[in-house]
């Protein structure tokens, strides 16, 4: 027997100083023989930890051992049972705290490359594959989703196979959620999006663009309509701000609004028809993925500097750390241990009139340090007194969190929400409304993709359920 | 993709629209908005609603030619297309109890006022409206404005037609006069709306003023229409697709949205050019 390969396959990427200055993907794929060399690390054990680790269950193993015997469909088929979007959880899980977490091999060694396998599986079907699927047999039943980001396309996706009418309404005019709007190209490009949400399509889901559920139609209309169950995957809504001064200055932006302007309206393209700010010094407030696709994308739009402003230490930065790193080897600046206290703009005392009036010159930043544990067990920052000082910026994105979205639960009697506006649920995803579920951060607030896509899935079961009787 | 049922210009520099839009037309209210894009890679502009027809499914729109998004759709002809419509949003204008009202509109401004108007008088309140333009060859609607109002004052900058002033001034006379409204609503440019606020405060009247920041999906995503609210000392942000788009006209900051609504200011001015300068290469082609 040959020695296990200690180390994961590295993924081949784009060299830094190149990406920096354009929008494609990173990281470029396993090879088919580096795919088949990693899969071999992979010991087949018999507990199979990793699968416990996945929040919709794959089961791994069994995917990485067709990739072994080189039949990729076969893995295809194998994740597909489980997940409805392979070649989006590839790219964006955070592995490393799931499936990866538990690997057995990962107790003395590096864990096997599940993301980047499952990543390989999904491009080799997409690439072969282009013969259109079997529509499942209908049984009848009609089912609503609210908004088409990872809850509700994954609670669509197990609900079609299952042979029920599905319509997906989206409030924007693209399908795909975060995954469009938020999550940049050059992380997950929009042409793989756009082919999962076509192969739900061919399956026969419907998908109504520019309908806003809670405004256009509200969820009693959707059961008036013929719907028999609802579910409420309508994600992220109000940016979160921290009521600092300067915070409507020009020049800071949410970074929902700075994403949503560069991917989905594609302001980073040449003669866009929406505007962004770029070039310049940017400082990205927060420290969770979102911040650092807010980061990389102004550097890719041409920033000079781009620093990233987290109150906490590397240690709890949320961010998944593939992209912590890719984000260090582009230069982004980490500035941790710093929260800002002010933005200052720029004003003219003698010309009113000067353009530059009201756009952000920079920012005031006070260090912090860490004090004791707070109720989750993370360290709480607390300000080092009389350390402040003052920072050039250009541009300030702020990256701290949303909060749910109001207009669902301001248009539906009797849907309970929590103090934060997130929608209650049961553990099955029931809302307090009879036939109405909800998951992804609608319900927990701002969250990951693939547990986004585990609530949909538990939400799916649990329709079945409800509807079957 | 959406058809453009009727077009008609109401001025050199507005036009109205009435687009196919069903579900929009079905649920719309005074004081709403939509938001459309013209084409595939257009970007996402907020317009008031300035009428429905619930039976024809129609949604009526009307616009001042101000940029390249302008611009391109003033371009499409009856019968064609446009991308992306979506709506209705924000909050409709409160009518609750106001039984005495004054509108009071400004250029394109007075495109939503009208709704708001004839919503007021089909409701039976007193309405009274004051409108006012650069010139007379801005005047839009005065006849839709008459039909819905108890009393009209036009007003023009210039003085070439009705009234030589702003709005502010026959405002000013009906408070002193001692009129007693219940509410006043205001909709035009921010200058303008910020002015009828000073005008009425000395009278303790309430005023309504309607926002139009710059946004980008007017569902309460992206943020970029916030503004600040001065409410007991405190700064208040709101958002004005979810929050609004009327706001308590005291407590607005209008500067500070002024100073926002200009953050693409040159970006814009560019874009218009070179979208002027493409229609215009189209049409010289074309001879």
């Amino acid at each position: 027997m040959t020695a296990i390969i200690q180390k994961k396959h590295e993924m081949p990427t784009q060299a830094p100083e190149v990406r920096a200055h354009n929008f494609n993907e990173v990281a470029l794929g396993y090879t088919e023989e580096i795919a088949v060399q990693e899969a071999e690390r992979c010991l087949n054990c018999k507990n199979r930890p990793c699968v416990s680790g996945c929040p919709v269950n794959i089961n791994i193993p069994e995917f990485i051992a067709h990739i072994k015997e080189r039949d990729y469909e076969g893995a295809y088929q194998e994740i597909t049972k489980s997940s409805s979007l392979p070649a989006v959880c590839g790219r964006v899980c955070p592995q490393e705290s799931q499936c990866e977490s538990k690997c057995t091999l990962g107790i003395k060694f590096e864990p096997v490359g599940i993301g980047r396998l499952e990543r390989f599986v999904a491009d080799r079907h997409n690439a072969e594959n282009t013969g259109t699927v079997q529509k499942p047999a209908s049984n009848g039943h009609k089912v609503a989703i609210v908004g088409s980001g990872p809850s509700g396309l994954t609670c669509a996706g197990d609900l079609v196979k299952k042979g029920y009418q599905v319509t997906v309404y989206e409030a924007l005019h693209a399908a795909g959620g975060v995954l469009v709007y938020g999550i940049p190209e050059f992380r997950l490009p929009k042409a793989i999006v756009a082919r999962e949400v076509e192969t739900l399509k061919e399956l026969g889901v419907d998908v109504e663009t520019n309908v806003v559920i809670g405004k256009t139609l509200t969820i009693d209309e959707l059961f008036e309509m013929g719907f028999e169950a609802v579910f409420i995957g309508s994600g992220a809504g109000l940016p979160n701000f921290m009521n600092i001064p300067g915070e409507s200055l020009k020049g800071v932006y949410s970074a929902n609004e700075f994403l949503t302007r560069s991917n989905l309206m594609k302001a980073y393209r040449d003669n866009p028809d929406t505007p962004i700010m770029k070039g310049g010094r940017v400082a990205v407030v927060g420290g969770g993925n979102v911040a650092m696709d807010a980061a990389r994308t102004a550097l890719r739009l041409g920033a000079e500097h781009v620093s990233i402003v987290y109150r906490r230490s590397m240690e709890e930065l949320p961010a998944r750390r593939e992209e912590v790193e890719h984000a260090e080897e582009e230069g982004i600046d980490f500035q941790l241990l710093r929260n800002p206290v002010e933005i200052l703009g720029y004003e003219n005392p003698e010309d009113p009139r000067d353009p530059k009036n009201g756009f952000v010159r920079g920012m005031r930043i006070i260090k912090m340090e860490l004090g004791e544990p707070d109720e989750r067990g993370r360290r709480r920052p607390v300000e080092i007194p009389g350390s402040e000082y003052e920072i050039e910026a250009d541009c300030v994105i702020m990256a701290i969190g949303t909060s749910p979205n109001p207009l669902i639960k301001n248009t539906t009697a009797g849907l309970e929400v929590n103090r934060r506006g997130g929608i209650i649920v049961n553990e099955e995803g029931l809302t307090s409304r009879t036939g109405v579920y909800a998951g992804g951060d609608a319900v927990t607030g701002a969250a990951t993709v693939i547990s986004a896509m585990g609530a949909g899935k538990t939400a799916a079961k649990a329709i079945d359920e409800y509807l079957a009787k | 993709m959406y058809r453009i049922i009727r077009k008609k210009p109401l001025n050199p520099t507005v036009t109205q629209m009435e687009i196919e839009a069903p579900l929009v037309a079905r649920k719309a209210k005074p004081g709403q908005f939509i938001i459309l894009r013209v084409d595939e890679e257009g970007e996402r502009i907020p317009l008031t609603v300035a009428g429905t027809n619930a039976e024809e499914g129609s949604v009526k729109i009307i616009f001042q030619i101000v940029g390249a998004t302008t611009e391109k759709l003033n371009h499409k002809n009856e019968g064609e297309y446009i991308q992306d419509f979506v709506g209705p949003l924000g909050t409709a204008t409160h009518t609750e109890g106001i039984r005495k009202v004054c509108i009071v509109g400004g250029g394109v401004g007075c495109a939503i006022a009208m709704p708001v108007a004839q919503e007021f008088h089909r409701l039976g309140a007193e309405v009274t409206s004051i409108i006012g333009f650069r010139s007379k060859d801005l005047l839009i609607l005065e006849d839709e404005f008459r039909a819905c109002s108890d009393r009209l004052e036009v007003m023009t900058d210039d003085g070439s037609y009705g009234r030589h002033g702003n709005v502010t001034v026959p405002l000013k006379e009906m408070l002193d006069a001692g009129e007693k409204f219940d509410m006043i609503i205001t909709i035009g440019p921010l200058i303008m709306m910020k002015f009828v606020v000073l005008a009425a405060k000395p009278y303790d009247v309430p005023v309504t003023v309607s926002m139009n920041p710059i946004m980008i999906d007017g569902t309460g995503m992206c943020g970029g229409c916030r503004l600040t609210l001065h409410r007991d000392g405190q700064r208040v942000t709101k958002f004005a697709c979810v929050d609004g788009p009327d706001f308590n006209g005291y407590e607005v900051d209008f500067d500070e949205a002024m100073s926002r609504n200009r953050i693409y200011m040159d970006f814009e001015r560019h874009a218009h050019e070179e979208a002027c300068n493409l229609f215009k290469n189209a049409a010289g082609g074309a001879e």
